[in-house]
């Protein structure tokens, strides 16, 4: 979606902002303008580190740049035909969107699963939160130096577990059908703690006089739980897939750090193969075209959902 | 939604329930097992980090140190490097906290309080801009940032994390909330706008001003796709650039690379654990907000 405003439009906002008393030495510039002083340096920095790229981005796909490079060849949409050809591309989106498919259910289910035990517990209160949130705060390089080595086969804590088990090990981040798996399971345990915690807040907001009135009516515990908590969560969980899908979607510092897009690219999400093709191939302006059709997934992704999610929340209502 | 509606207690009290039931005594159970497999890989890193090396390939495993040692640790801080990216990685987090705040919060009042010409077509650009993501802006954004010469600059890494449209939408929505009675003893009292802002709306929206605050300094902190782009000396690193490179140099070290993965976690785990109060409501609020 190319943000098309000019901002030299005038809407024509021409109330006074209140009916509050006003200074009496206040002069009609700083009436008419003074505001904008607030929002300027926001804008200058959005001008140019925001809109700019994003405009630059654009205009760079329909070029033969080079990074270091000025000016550079035009070529029309030349980028984009080999874009919408490119085996790499429509690979790495797979990828992308296979990550994105296997992560997204269980970061929703964990989550809603701790929610509902610390819920109850009530005890420990301070510990879980700590443990279920903790990993979220740590750096991705952390989190991955962590999991790298507990994959390490032979003495690595997993392979470890399955050989005294009695299981012969797996190499987990050198084989081509384990790997996506090793990359979500660290996802998971690492990011959980988000969609934990709006679920525990969401929960905490359901009122208790609700569980008492199906207590009296003789509804038991999995009664309450699948006729009240879970439909009262419907929100919580549209909002929460909603983030999760976006946020799966823009998948790189793990898989980076875990297997640098491997083995044999079975991996390789699509801002890996945009950063290769920028940085590595130094193609700037078919990195941009790349970018450009991944931004476009986003924001048919975020649309739809939100427009889903919206319908859902007046059903409710 | 506040903070404290957000402690953990039983969804259900009184007489809706026995005090200990099997369900309940069920739930206690695996939510204290899923709380130690959360633990496990951050205790396995401790526990790897403080054997001699010989002992962290031996198989089978073993759990608990036979010899601890700290070698691991003082051989990593001598290298030197952890030290000067823990140092990139605090200037770097407390300028982008910093300039969000102040820019956020003068941008958040402008569109919410004042009125000048063009205000509702720039609010449009700003809430089209967070659907922007920054992971698509790298490659021109490099490009912008080498004709600026800002490559391998705190600038560079700073700037473009200060820019976060979604920030100001949250701060402005909180601001339209803020009574106008406020404001207008204020201005009776002759202080000008910017005063009204600093003594006013401020303190008014200090909590979520705390969760805006943390998370955006955690957010900086953990960064890793801009800053692993915009620098390329190893001594403009921040942590978690600087550590992505430690596996490589390390070779087959892995106490050393444990003890370095704990030293690069430490200091968030530390901040969360005196902010918990703030980040738990900060989620909230947007669980409720969202």
């Amino acid at each position: 979606m190319a943000v098309q405003t000019s901002p030299r439009t005038p809407t024509g906002t021409r109330r006074t902002s209140t009916g509050s008393p006003r200074t009496p030495t206040g002069q009609p510039w700083t009436e008419k303008w003074g505001g904008l002083l607030f929002v300027a340096p926001f804008l200058v920095l959005f001008g140019f580190f925001l809109l700019w790229p994003t405009l630059s981005g654009l205009w760079n796909s329909f070029f033969n740049k080079s990074l270091a490079g000025v000016g550079g060849e035009f070529l029309g949409l030349a980028n984009w035909r080999e874009v919408f050809h490119d085996p790499a591309v429509w690979s790495s989106l797979k990828n992308t969107l296979v990550f994105t498919a296997m992560s997204t259910p269980p970061l929703v289910l964990t989550a809603l699963v701790m929610a509902l035990l610390a819920n109850r517990t009530g005890v420990f209160g301070w510990f879980l939160r700590f443990a279920y949130f903790a990993p979220f705060v740590l750096p991705a390089t952390v989190v991955t130096l962590i999991w790298v080595w507990i994959y390490q086969p032979g003495f690595g804590l997993v392979n470890g577990l399955l050989t005294s088990a009695g299981f012969a090990e797996i190499d987990w981040l050198n084989t081509e059908n384990r790997a996506m798996l090793a990359v979500v399971i660290t996802t998971v345990w690492w990011t959980v703690g988000f969609n934990f915690l709006l679920y525990l807040a969401a929960l905490q907001g359901i009122p208790e006089h609700l569980y008492e009135a199906a207590a009296i009516d003789g509804a038991g515990d999995r009664q309450q739980l699948f006729r009240i908590t879970l439909p009262l969560l419907s929100r919580t969980t549209g909002l929460i897939v909603v983030l999760q899908l976006v946020a799966s979607l823009k998948i790189f510092d793990q898989i980076y750090l875990m297997t640098v897009g491997g083995p044999n690219f079975s991996t390789r999400p699509i801002i890996q193969y945009i950063y290769e093709s920028g940085f590595t191939s130094y193609r700037i302006g078919y990195a941009s075209a790349i970018s450009y059709l991944f931004f476009v997934v986003i924001v048919i992704v975020s649309i739809a959902q939100f427009k889903l999610f919206s319908g859902r929340k007046e059903d409710l209502r | 939604m506040t903070a404290q509606a957000i402690s953990l207690r039983p969804a259900v009290s009184g007489p809706v329930q026995p005090r200990f039931s099997f369900a309940k005594v069920a739930s206690i159970v695996g939510a204290a097992l899923l709380a130690l497999l959360w633990l496990v890989p951050l205790l396995w890193a401790l526990d790897t980090s403080l054997k001699p090396e010989p002992e962290t390939t031996r198989t089978p495993i073993t759990w608990f140190p036979v010899d601890p040692t700290s070698a691991a640790y003082r051989s990593v801080l001598d290298q030197g490097s952890i030290l000067r990216w823990f140092l990139n990685s605090t200037i770097v987090a407390v300028l982008v906290t910093a300039l969000t705040l102040l820019v956020s919060v003068l941008a958040a009042y402008g569109f919410s309080r004042t009125t000048f010409p063009g205000r509702k077509v720039l609010f449009g650009l700003l809430v089209a801009g967070i659907l922007v993501p920054p992971q698509v802006l790298i490659v021109p954004l490099f490009a912008e940032m080498t004709t600026l010469r800002l490559v391998d600059t705190y600038w560079g890494v700073v700037l473009p994390q200060v820019v976060a449209p979604v920030m100001v939408f949250v701060l402005k929505k909180f601001f339209d909330g803020v009574p106008r009675d406020y404001e207008d003893a204020a201005r009776v009292d002759g202080a000008t706008r910017l005063r009204i802002v600093w003594s006013v709306m401020v303190p008014m929206s200090r909590p979520i001003l705390g969760a805006v605050a943390i998370f955006t300094f955690i957010g900086a902190w953990n960064n890793f796709l801009w800053p692993f782009i915009v620098t390329t000396d190893p001594s403009m690193m921040t942590i978690p650039v600087g550590l992505a490179n430690v596996q490589g140099s390390y070779g087959l070290r892995y106490a050393q690379i444990m003890a370095s993965a704990v030293l690069g976690g430490l200091p968030l785990l530390i901040i969360y654990g005196l902010f918990q109060r703030h980040v738990i409501r900060g989620v909230g609020d947007a669980g409720v907000k969202g």
